[in-house]
């Protein structure tokens, strides 16, 4: 079981959050002027990678927030944890050899 | 008991404690401190078992939790337990135990038969076989397949014991309580840290215990044990001691599952305690000193019953006080064994030969060997066995030479080397290199806060695994921020040992006419390895699958090794090169009662009532599980089943009216200044002009445009909605709306309560609906003029607060009563007494289905599918035209979800009125069409009407509205049934009976 650091409450058991999907998958501003295809890319379509995936994790049985969760999908390592609407962290920090 | 089977005084076991205990129905006796295992030994019994799959007798191999063959059933009635190692099994007076995988009895077994026919079974036997044709699978093999798998029987009643579990956090887990584990726990808890010290024997101390030379400190090893244990003891509150206890799983940061035995090993155990408990360690460093594995040697005929590894054997001697048979001979690659055989020798044990495959062996055990005038022969193979219930020879051969000489004996001990058992490194993803010299995977980089210490990071002597242990738990402590000193001890009397041999011995034999176990549990031997890469498998992974060597309930403890070596070999490859399974969870296997714990009966779920359950179960109502809730299905009367009390229940309603509790409605408080826009946002309706104090039907979609939930919500003010949502919906409603009020519009102010437990719902429906409730209402016009249908007032009744809305899901005149859920069962008593006084009833969930159905109204999850658009189900007209966004809107213009031939809600008339149609069948558009023919639907609904006198549905068909009056099938193994396709509303299609 893994432990989630929760930015709003601390380092919390897994069975405490419920996963929500890729993070900053930003709904479109004004959801009518999409096309098709950007509409489908933004319901459908998604990163999936091997490695390091930004995603969104609730406390559910905790404070009830969303945030997001930067976890290497390889070692399922939570590498950071950070609140909704702050910005995407730069990925570059997780990679190989930097610290 | 033989007496003479037991040495004169050597031992941990209880000569003053003797006791009695049965195996196969025959009674033996042991002693207190015996195994199973070993107090059979003891009375000369070494035919444990029978193995899978050839049913060979087979013996007792080694002497702990490793061992594949002795696996026997233990206890009887619903505590028979199946499948236990008699190595671990501690004797108990009364202990009844049995063999298993045999039949009429262990030493005459019918299924033997399979040895001789063998040469069928070989490996991918059933790949091979059972392929076809199709139609046998389920009737004939399957049913044989079934019958012949698995060893024990599993119990078939409910298991009597309760299990219990915990969590525990520590500063450092000492998995292992041998001469590494025991240091490291001294070395971290002197330095006061919190230390958890497992090991999954009833006694600490590990191979101390069967170790009669070793002098430590000055100390024999018992000694040094039982001091180790005091001082760990002696530190209560930070050291917890958990003999009998495995750790089985090592998990993601330093998680780790331990199963203790609790009561197993007594005779009468108290009733309080639980038979078993689970630990669930969350340890800020572990040190791993889980010891070594002895490896067999793969020779023919290597699995009779008295050919054992050499230091079991060292063990029931020097522990158990057991000579395991009097003329032994001794096959090794290991200097190990000379020292078992100088024991079992002083123990008094005759020893006929030691032969070794190596081409010398002049180390210091091997020359003492020769010194007590063991023959010793090197370079020399044992190439096979003879005996059949016991092993009576050894035969030996010089290594390429097809001379071959017969040694009798009734033992034989053999000894490979050994293997560092890496399996809790691996499992916590640590990465392992190979040796190659000495032929080992040892742990290589940590992935976790743990480090190996002792045999099982590769170290080979006594004074290694001291130092490694004291080492390991004073770097766990000071990582944890401890201040820890570094302690050692001098060992003396212990010899080096060195050597192995991996893979198939040597022998002048047809290799495939020999059987050389490496599998004993499985009953795979080297043949089937070989066989395997002839056929293609090239990955220790497919040979694994294909041969099922490792497979068993040992994990291959003793066998991955071995199979490695003969695979690699076979396809000329290294070891490194072929790599190695995957270490799962768990170590050894642990009942499904300590897994499962408290999650049983009752608690395996929670269960939800509604304030008028009591009342319901009174009047005597039958309950349906709708998600957690239990729900009055229907109220049958005397002499009455379902199907008439539910006709009953929905005429009475119709003709006067009927109560329902529909208290399990989800219920969220959306309040807020931005509440009305959030509920623009969140649903189809638009909600800006609803007016305080009405009520609307709203829909809620998915991002995707699909139905995903409903209910009636109510404006009780300005910046207040009382919103209902479907009763298994109500969680993931609640979700759905955080989720975007928390990410997409967090600059709306609004916040969201479930009050779904706080209100209690008493509907009230049919002509005499307002009669009922009117002399209990307080502050409330209940006038049409005042409160027409989709209106919500506050007031009281009998005294209490209410919200009260006029609605109805019968299409009924109706009203649904909300109050706090403390005054439920009290209001729906004062409502019930008045229903009474005009002959209404109390209706339940069946009912209700019906009578909505009958209107054509939609049950989420019922009618639709995660697939089902607004305009599918008829609910268009819900849709605020002008709202330029709410979640869903995009995706209804997608060009999917605009084709004319969607599904669509319809209702279906059976042309025989009296035919029910199975909710769920497809339908077709021609009668007696072939199979495979694409469906036009499926039948969502299906009820009897008492209204409408006869049968009905609902379905969704493709482009259904255009196909209102056209005569559909649904093809059934009868015969197809004619329905009509009708618009969904049965019955009051005006609505003026709503109005009433």
């Amino acid at each position: 079981m893994l432990l989630i650091p929760c930015p709003y409450c601390g380092e919390r058991p897994e069975l405490e959050f419920r996963y929500a999907g890729e993070a900053h998958v930003a709904r479109p501003a004004d959801p009518m002027k999409t096309t098709d295809e950007e509409w489908a890319e933004y319901l459908y379509f998604r990163s999936n990678p091997k490695g390091i995936h930004i995603e969104r994790w609730r406390h559910i049985s905790g404070c009830a927030r969303f945030f997001n969760c930067v976890r290497d999908t390889v070692s399922d390592k939570i590498l950071k944890t950070y609140k909704a609407g702050e910005p995407r962290v730069d990925l570059k920090q997780f990679e190989k050899g930097a610290n | 008991m033989s007496l003479h089977l037991r040495t004169t005084q050597s031992g941990r076991i209880n000569r003053s404690k003797p006791l009695t205990f049965t195996f196969d129905g025959k009674s033996y006796k042991g002693f207190h401190g015996d195994t199973l295992a070993s107090a059979l030994l003891a009375n000369g019994v070494h035919l444990m078992g029978r193995s899978f799959k050839y049913h060979r007798p087979r013996g007792v191999v080694t002497a702990g939790s490793d061992e594949p063959n002795a696996l026997v059933s233990v206890g009887v009635g619903a505590r028979h337990t199946p499948n236990l190692r008699a190595t671990q099994v501690e004797l108990y007076d009364g202990l009844v135990a049995k063999s298993q995988n045999a039949w009429p009895s262990l030493s005459f077994d019918i299924g033997s038969i399979n040895n001789v026919l063998s040469p069928l079974f070989v490996a991918g036997f059933y790949y091979k076989t059972f392929m076809w044709p199709n139609i046998a699978w389920k009737k004939l093999y399957e049913p044989i397949i079934r019958r012949a798998a698995g060893l024990g029987t599993a119990p078939t009643s409910p298991d009597p014991d309760h299990y219990s579990t915990r969590y525990a956090h520590c500063d450092v887990l000492v998995i292992g309580a041998g001469a590494a584990g025991l240091s490291a726990a001294l070395a971290a808890a002197e330095s006061g840290a919190r230390v958890i010290l497992c090991d999954e024997q009833a006694e600490l101390g590990g191979s101390l215990l069967s170790d009669l030379h070793a002098t430590i400190d000055g100390k024999s090893a018992s000694e040094w044990v039982a001091h180790a244990v005091q001082t760990l003891s002696a530190k209560s509150g930070m050291v917890t001691l958990l003999p009998r206890t495995q750790a089985f799983g090592y998990f993601a940061q330093n998680f780790v599952g331990l199963v203790e035995r609790v009561t197993d090993h007594l005779a009468s155990p108290d009733k309080k305690l639980p038979r078993d408990r689970l630990w669930q360690v969350r340890a800020k460093e572990v040190v791993i000193a889980t010891g070594a594995h002895e490896c067999p040697l793969v020779f023919p005929d290597n699995d009779r019953p008295g050919i054992m590894l050499a230091d079991a054997a060292r063990i029931f001697a020097n522990r158990y006080g057991v000579r395991p048979g009097g003329r032994a001979v001794v096959a090794t690659a290991h200097d190990s064994a000379y020292q078992a055989t100088l024991d079992l020798k002083a123990a008094g044990v005759s020893i006929e030969r030691i032969v070794d495959l190596r081409h010398e062996a002049n180390g210091a055990l091997p020359n003492a060997a020769r010194a007590a005038g063991i023959r010793v022969d090197v370079a020399t193979a044992i190439t096979g066995s003879t005996g059949s219930l016991r092993v009576k020879s050894a035969r030996v051969s010089k290594i390429n030479t097809d001379g071959e000489e017969d040694i009798p004996c009734d033992l034989i001990l053999m000894c490979g080397g050994w293997t560092p058992s890496v399996h809790l490194f691996s499992q916590s993803r640590g990465k392992l290199k190979f040796d190659a010299e000495r032929n080992v995977f040892i742990p290589d980089i940590s992935v976790q806060a743990e480090r190996s210490a002792g045999a099982c990071k590769g170290s080979e002597t006594l004074s290694d695994a001291f130092a490694d242990g004291f080492s390991a738990g004073s770097d766990a402590a000071t990582k944890v921020g401890f201040k820890a000193s570094l302690h050692s001890v001098t060992v003396s009397g212990v010899h080096e040992a060195k050597g192995g041999f991996l893979g198939a011995v040597p022998h002048p034999h047809d290799a495939g006419r020999v059987k050389a176990f490496v599998d004993f549990q499985n009953d795979v031997t080297a043949k089937d390895i070989k066989l395997a890469t002839r056929e293609g498998m090239r990955s220790i992974e497919h040979v694994k699958r294909y041969t099922t060597t490792g497979m068993a309930t040992d994990q291959g403890k003793l066998s991955n090794m071995n199979a490695l070596a003969i695979a690699s070999q076979a396809l000329d490859k290294s070891i490194p090169e072929l790599g190695l399974t995957t270490f799962r969870q768990p170590y050894t296997p642990i009942s499904f009662g300590a897994m499962a714990n408290h999650s049983r009966g009752d608690l395996f779920d929670p269960v939800r009532r509604t304030p008028t359950h009591a009342w319901a179960e009174k009047y005597g109502a039958a309950f349906e599980d709708v998600g957690l809730w239990k729900r009055a299905w229907y109220f049958p009367k005397a002499g009455e089943d379902m199907h008439k009390s539910v006709l009953r229940e929905c005429k009475t309603v119709r003709e006067t009216a009927g109560i329902f509790d529909a208290s399990t409605l989800g219920k969220i408080e959306v309040v807020g200044l931005d509440a009305a826009e959030f509920m623009n946002l969140l649903y189809t309706n638009p909600w800006s002009k609803l007016e305080v104090g009405r009520l609307r039907y709203g829909v809620m979609l998915n991002e995707a445009g699909f139905v995903m939930d409903d209910g009636v919500v109510g404006r009780i003010a300005e910046d207040r909605f009382h919103v209902t949502t479907t009763t298994g919906g109500a969680p993931r409603v609640m979700n759905h709306m955080e989720d975007y009020l928390q990410t997409e519009f967090p600059h709306l102010k609004v916040h969201l309560t479930s009050t779904t437990e706080q209100w209690a719902v008493v509907a009230v429906q049919g002509p005499k609906a307002r009669d009922i409730i009117k002399p209990l209402v307080k502050g409330i016009d209940l006038s049409n003029e005042s409160m027409p249908h989709m209106s919500v007032k506050l007031g009281k009744i009998c005294g209490v607060p209410t919200r009260l809305f006029r609605m109805s899901f019968t299409g009924e005149l109706g009203f649904e009563v909300n109050v706090p859920a403390d005054y439920g069962q009290a209001v729906w008593e004062a409502i019930w007494a008045e229903a009474q006084k005009h002959n209404a009833c109390a209706y339940g969930t069946e009912t209700m289905h019906v009578l909505r159905a009958e209107k054509g109204f939609i049950i989420v999850g019922q009618e639709t599918d995660g697939t089902m658009t607004p305009d599918d189900v008829g609910l268009a007209w819900t849709i605020g035209k002008i709202k330029p966004d709410f979640v869903g809107k995009r995706s209804l213009t997608r060009p999917d979800l605009v084709k004319s031939d969607r599904k669509q809600l319809v209702g279906l008339l059976p042309l025989d009125p009296k035919t029910l149609l199975e909710e769920g069948v497809q339908i077709v558009g021609k009668a007696n069409v072939p199979t495979g023919t694409p469906a036009l639907g499926h039948v969502t609904s299906s009820y009897e009407s008492a209204v409408l006198g006869r049968t009905f549905a609902l379905a969704v068909v493709a482009a259904g509205r255009s196909r209102i009056g056209e005569t559909l099938y649904v093809p059934m193994p009868g015969g197809d049934i004619a329905v009509k396709v009708t618009d969904p509303v049965f019955y009051d299609k005006e609505g003026a009976r709503l109005n009433g």
